[in-house]
């Protein structure tokens, strides 16, 4: 059957463990995640985590949610997936690059708004954020070019104001 | 003033009325032990901490309390892992605690080191490593409040051997702070009122009430839905002990071994009402065959329940007690002749019944003659296998939480040191092990507990020198081939008595009762070694991923 993407935005208390308590929920219960991240909010306290997972229908998105929730460190969790959200990645991304083909990469990294964050003689590292769409694209778009090494967060989201939860 | 971390827990545990621990010492928790003893903390020695994890399990079972374990660092907490399984599969509250090496040797793979929180994290409802002693008072607050609340379950909190011996201005909150732990106890009205209609259109309701009723002591709710709207009521093993056995409307137990007038009526049924009930595959079989014709009205205090291996159609999160108090008020009295009347004529044609031969005993009629002579008023701890079957099948129990078995888990080695839990919180009432060979061998170091401690439990030994529902599985699946059931077993009436433990043996069928009532009304432990006939099966049977209403041992 066709797996579906989901978003969890989960806010969660900042005890040790954390983590592994989800993670290994998620592994026992045979679930998978294709992506996770996870740091402090405005409150020490507490950690807000973003989650990609995938599920078959909404029956194994209930149980997920549902198993998720009776975690005592779990407070608030929230599917946002067809909410108007902001999402972000990062990628750092090592391009090989030389004098003759510098300029048409700088072109690419302009036109996605990233940043080069350093430059050598055999290459350039690249900053670039946006949704997983946009990583993709910038991605595809430097593989030619020869990419030799890359680095990429997990996906951050946040509800914008206006959509208000 | 300032005490020491091992004098806090004895502190906290006074502040959260724990009258007994259950425990075996060893090196990381010597600090503590020393801060129970100076204090004349009622502890209780079992012979292993899987036996204390247990009889923690068979006090907070038959009582509602917290139970409360303890065990040293490394092999003593992994030894309590069995236990804390068993309680939590079955919601049984129970506080572990278990000492750890000091903070600065964590992770270091010190001497009698072993990562307890990380192992018993799918085990338990919480778990904690303290790290700092004024963490410990607070700690130990919560630890308890989540373990007896909402779904009760085993909470375990390890203590480094460091944190026990620093020192702490004692302080214990009267409050916790949780913000991700909000048991929903009242059910929603609008979900009520819409389940007292759906109730109310049922021509054929069935109530399947599992251990949840028994956990909110709901069993006089219970009664009080059945009767009104005369549906009749199948319990899960769990639950046994919340409906009277011998009330007309009590169906007994459904599912694998259940009895064929349950399994029938679910089948036929037109409404399910599941009561703290969370459709194990042992009660529905193959779940696309189970209740095809049902509307299912589910209530459950928690809401991972609701729809986890069945579709319900009207669900109800709260404490069942509440819930079924709110409702009933709601509904009207109402007659299901027909509908009984059909049920009627199944427990006519398709009783609960075995074959009694001349010379070899037939351990229902252990369990049947026990039943009668205790009037259903015992408290049964059983074994995991066909004792627990059988137990299930033929004792008619009459009390809430006076059946202590391993429902969830299957823990084979649970009944004897549960019964001493047990015991040891119930001393005026009459306790009974019904016991399998294989089983009793798994704990039987605690006769020295029994012994020690004059806890007058009754083991009711059906030994038929097999681990006999291994083999009557490969009886019917295997073609008779045995393999690795066949038990040679020690003499066990010449066991007990080394521990100075009284014994008797049941050889012939016409010894079952006199020799029962000599054990009961014997003032002591006893065992009652009864030679069972071996090949016995437990009947009826549904083999796996067959429908309920395909039963073994039942001729439509």
């Amino acid at each position: 059957m066709k797996k579906h993407s989901h978003t969890l935005a989960i806010l969660v208390m900042n005890n040790p463990g954390v983590m592994a308590r989800i993670a290994g929920l998620y592994s026992r219960r045979g679930y998978n995640i294709s992506s996770l991240a996870v740091g402090e909010t405005e409150d020490p306290r507490i950690s807000r985590i973003t989650l990609v997972v995938e599920a078959e229908d909404e029956n194994e998105l209930e149980q997920i949610t549902k198993q998720l929730y009776k975690l005592i460190d779990v407070i608030k969790l929230s599917d946002i997936t067809k909410d108007d959200a902001v999402e972000r990645e990062l990628a750092l991304i090592k391009v090989h690059c030389n004098s003759t083909n510098r300029s048409e990469i700088l072109q690419i990294v302009d036109i996605f708004r990233a940043k080069i964050v350093d430059v050598s003689q055999e290459g350039v590292i690249i900053e670039a954020t946006g949704d997983s769409d946009k990583i993709q694209a910038i991605l595809d778009l430097l593989r030619p070019f020869g990419i030799r090494e890359i680095a990429r967060t997990g996906k951050v989201a946040l509800v914008r104001s206006a959509a208000g939860r | 003033m300032k005490i020491t971390g091992a004098q806090a827990v004895v502190e906290s545990l006074r502040r959260e009325g724990v009258e007994v621990i259950f425990g075996y010492p060893g090196g990381a928790v010597i600090p503590i032990y020393d801060a129970m003893y100076q204090a004349g903390f009622r502890h209780i020695l079992t012979r292993h901490e899987q036996a204390a994890a247990h009889a923690a399990h068979g006090y907070a079972r038959s009582t509602g309390k917290v139970g409360v374990c303890i065990a040293t660092s490394g092999p003593g907490a992994t030894n309590l892992v069995t236990g804390l399984a068993t309680a939590y599969m079955d919601s049984v509250p129970i506080v572990a605690f278990t000492g750890q090496v000091a903070t600065g040797l964590l992770g270091r793979d010190s001497f009698q080191e072993a990562d307890i929180t990380g192992i018993t994290m799918p085990i338990t409802k919480h778990n904690y490593l303290v790290k700092r002693v004024t963490d410990l008072p607070a700690i130990i607050k919560e630890a308890f409040y989540i373990a007896g609340t909402g779904r009760p379950g085993p909470v375990l909190i390890d203590i480094p051997k460091d944190v026990s011996t620093n020192l702490v201005d004692f302080y214990y909150p009267e409050q916790v702070n949780l913000p991700g732990y909000r048991p929903v106890y009242e059910g929603n009205a609008r979900q009520i009122k819409a389940a007292a209609a759906l109730i109310q259109e049922a021509k054929k309701p069935v109530i399947y009430a599992g251990g949840g009723v028994i956990i909110s002591g709901a069993e006089e709710e219970l009664l009080r839905l059945a009767e009104t709207i005369q549906a009749p009521v199948a319990t899960t093993l769990m639950a046994l002990d919340a409906f009277p056995g011998d009330h007309p409307l009590s169906l007994g137990m459904l599912g694998m071994h259940g009895t064929a007038y349950a399994n029938f009526a679910v089948t036929e049924a037109d409404l399910i009402i599941a009561v703290g009930a969370r459709f194990d595959d042992r009660v529905t079989g193959k779940v696309d065959t189970f209740a095809p014709n049902a509307k299912i009205l589910q209530i459950d205090i928690d809401p991972a329940e609701i729809g986890k291996n069945v579709r319900a159609d009207l669900p109800i999160v709260g404490d069942v007690k509440r819930v079924l108090a709110e409702l009933v008020p709601l509904l009207p009295r109402q007659e299901h002749e027909a509908w009984l009347e059909q049920i009627a004529e199944w427990k006519r044609k398709y009783p609960l019944t075995y074959d009694q031969q001349e010379d070899l005993i037939a351990p229902q009629m252990v369990v049947e003659t026990l039943s009668e002579l205790t009037r259903g008023e015992a408290i049964i701890c059983t074994e995991v296998g066909q004792n627990q079957m059988w137990a299930a099948q033929f004792y008619c129990f009459k009390k809430p939480r006076s059946f202590i078995t391993s429902g969830g888990l299957g823990t084979m080695g649970f009944g004897f040191p549960a019964a001493v839990g047990v015991q040891i919180a119930n001393p005026d009432r009459l306790v009974v092990d019904i016991a399998g060979d294989g089983s009793l061998q798994m704990n039987i170091q605690e006769l020295a507990t029994v012994a020690t401690y004059k806890l007058p439990v009754k083991i009711i030994l059906l030994n038929n020198c097999y681990l006999g529902m291994v083999r009557q599985w490969q009886e019917i699946f295997c073609e008779k081939r045995y393999a690795a059931t066949e038990l040679q077993n020690p003499d066990f009436c010449k066991l007990a008595e080394a521990y100075g433990i009284k014994a008797l043996s049941v050889e012939k069928p016409e010894e079952i009762r006199p020799k029962l009532e000599e054990a009961l009304n014997y003032d002591g432990p006893v065992l009652v070694d009864c030679r069972i006939n071996p090949e016995e099966n437990v009947m009826p049977m549904v083999p796996p991923n067959a429908a309920i209403y395909d039963m073994l041992g039942v001729e439509k």
